[in-house]
């Protein structure tokens, strides 16, 4: 079998970074699955990409702008409507330090 | 404060504050005083399906900002996300620019020249990235005290200009003339208006010989950088001096406490997992765009100090500080407008205005002083009116309040004591409370000065000065007479 791409201890950093935590068995599951997604992609690997210049975009489209003017906002009502958590009109967050 | 060994390098965040709208949605970007969460929509919020499209004139401002620090800019260049989860973006991540993994800044390679006791220093420029300002976040009492954490995106979204410079600083004090300099530099543009709380903020890294390098976050002024720099050089300098190793950390700058804390470190450089932001498409910047934006820009500080040298006749001292603030230029100019008198309205501003303002914490645009006034007062004098002294003492009010100058000496009866019978009346009363000084004066100009001093202290600077000196004189003279004459009529010995 191949060598992992993606590590148990990857996976646990990534959680870490995104602030969600994992049981065992999440772990294991999703560093099945993580490796599985990337075996996908290793069939791009044997592309042969040399003098082609990345991709950056998929549309041909370059300097698509708008014009400095307001448009209407929304109402603070419909703003904090899915926020779980709110104090006189602020969200409420946990103190990230 | 001059420490040897000091390396520092800047990271500046900088809001195009003369745009109407924020970087990527047509919100408004007044947010300063509005209430929380009111200038947000579903680009701003990240809610699924929300499209950005760039603000043009957003884009103009930047490249124009770039070519005034001498940058390269960049021809070909995109967007990218900058991921991290922290609640101040509600999309948990940033839009912003790379410099790496085929990222292409806005522009890069720029400089600025600073002077420092007519010592002149190129401070490299190493990018600018054009990205959004994050939401603002309020906590009670100090960050790592605080329970919880309010969040108000009212700033999410607004266009940010991101200047980082070289380790080329070796001073707090060369790091304040950048960012002075920045200042007036993008005033001039017209794109930034530093007066505005919190519309140029930065960080700092910062080592000393022998030391680990340091971040600084959460600098929030440019009035601050010293005073943060100040601070971390005198607690690593401490820590070498008793031994212990410098730790490469990042810290807060606590203005209210005015000392760096630690902070928990965030995400390392390569966990931001920068990817290209596939909702914006790349800019390609002709020649033509950059020709037509370096053909509007505006004339920028150093041409107008030689101008001010030139057509006003004015040392270059005079014009370097005028022109080290665009306010300050522009009310100089006002002035000379209505009074062609440039290097006299030059000595009252870079005297006693600045000192003014800077005793009562006040930028010139936030006092009432307006032009006109200065100018009421400078003639006040000229007329013979009020003394330099009085105009002295009520430049304060005129700043403070905006009344005019007239109108205070008249109010309050501070015009110029020109009448030679009252005069002659205090300087009698001053020589005979003054004997000795009087003996003195008669050989001595020192102690005339004396006399002139107890007079303009007991008509609270009133007295015409010139006239004072000359009645002094005159008085002086009548008792050198006197005396002469009654010594001759004493029978020698
Ligand atoms: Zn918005």
């Amino acid at each position: 079998m191949k060598k992992p791409r993606i590590s148990r201890r990857e996976v646990e950093h990534i959680a870490w970074l995104a602030h969600i935590e994992l049981t065992e068995e999440e772990k294991t599951l999703f560093t099945e699955q993580l490796n599985e997604i990337l075996e996908y992609f290793r069939k791009i690997d044997s592309a042969d990409t040399e003098g082609v210049s990345p991709t950056y975009h998929v549309l041909d489209l370059v300097n698509v702008y708008r014009e400095d003017e307001v448009q209407e906002s929304l109402t603070r009502e419909e703003a904090l409507s899915n926020a779980p958590k709110k104090e006189r009109g602020f969200l409420k967050a946990p103190r990230i330090v | 404060m001059s420490v040897q060994g000091v390396i520092i390098g800047l990271e500046v965040h900088v809001q195009l504050t003369s745009l109407k709208t924020k970087l990527f949605c047509g919100c408004s970007s007044d947010y300063r005083g509005k209430e929380p969460n009111t200038l947000v929509c579903p680009v701003c919020l990240g809610l699924p399906g929300a499209l950005p499209v760039l603000n043009r004139k957003a884009l103009e401002y930047a490249v124009m900002a770039a070519l005034a620090l001498n940058c390269k800019v960049s021809k070909r260049m995109f967007f990218f996300r900058k991921n991290y989860f922290y609640p101040d973006m509600p999309k948990n991540f940033q839009i912003s620019q790379y410099d790496r993994a085929g990222g292409v800044p806005l522009a890069v390679n720029g400089y600025l020249t600073i002077e420092d006791q007519n010592r002149v220093k190129k401070i490299r420029i190493s990018r600018i990235h054009l990205e959004e300002d994050p939401g603002r976040l309020v906590h009670l009492g100090p960050i790592d005290q605080s329970p919880y954490t309010l969040v108000d995106y009212n700033r999410a979204g607004i266009a940010l200009l991101e200047v980082v410079t070289e380790p080329d600083f070796n001073s707090p004090k060369e790091a304040r003339l950048f960012l002075q300099k920045l200042r007036s530099i993008l005033e001039h543009l017209g794109v930034f208006d530093g007066s505005l709380e919190g519309a140029m903020r930065c960080d700092a890294n910062i080592s000393l010989e022998g030391g680990t390098r340091v971040e600084i976050k959460n600098i929030t002024s440019f009035k601050e950088v010293e005073r943060a720099l100040n601070f971390e050089i005198l607690r690593q300098r401490d820590l070498l001096e008793k031994g212990i190793s410098v730790k490469r950390e990042t810290r807060h700058w606590d203005e209210a406490r005015r000392i760096t804390v630690s902070l928990r470190t965030k995400e390392e450089e390569q966990d931001y997992r920068y990817f290209p932001e596939p909702d914006l498409v790349p800019i390609v910047l002709s020649e033509e765009f950059i020709k037509d934006v370096k053909r509007r820009m505006p004339e920028l500080p150093e041409a107008r100090m030689r101008r001010f040298m030139l057509s006003y006749g004015l040392p270059r001292y005079d014009a370097e500080v005028l022109v080290s603030s665009k306010d300050l230029a522009d009310f100089f100019e006002e002035c000379v407008k209505i009074y062609n008198k440039p290097k006299k309205i030059s000595n009252w501003m870079m005297s006693d205005l600045l000192r003014c303002l800077y005793e009562n914490n006040l930028e010139l645009k936030e006092s009432k002083i307006t032009p006109q006034s200065l100018v009421e007062m400078i003639q006040l004098i000229e007329e013979g009116t009020i003394s330099v002294k009085i105009a002295k003492k009520i430049l304060p009010t005129m700043i403070l309040t905006g009344r005019s100058p007239r109108e205070i000496v008249e109010s309050e009866g501070l015009t110029k004591i020109t009448s030679r019978k009252l005069l002659s009346e205090l300087i009698a009363t001053v020589f005979r409370e003054n004997p000795k000084a009087v003996r003195d004066a008669l050989t001595n100009e020192k102690a005339v000065h004396f006399l002139v001093g107890q007079l303009m202290k007991k008509t609270k600077g009133k007295a015409d000065p010139a006239l004072a000196n000359e009645m002094i004189k005159e008085m002086l003279e009548a008792v050198r007479r006197k005396e002469g004459s009654s010594k001759a009529s004493t029978p020698s010995q």
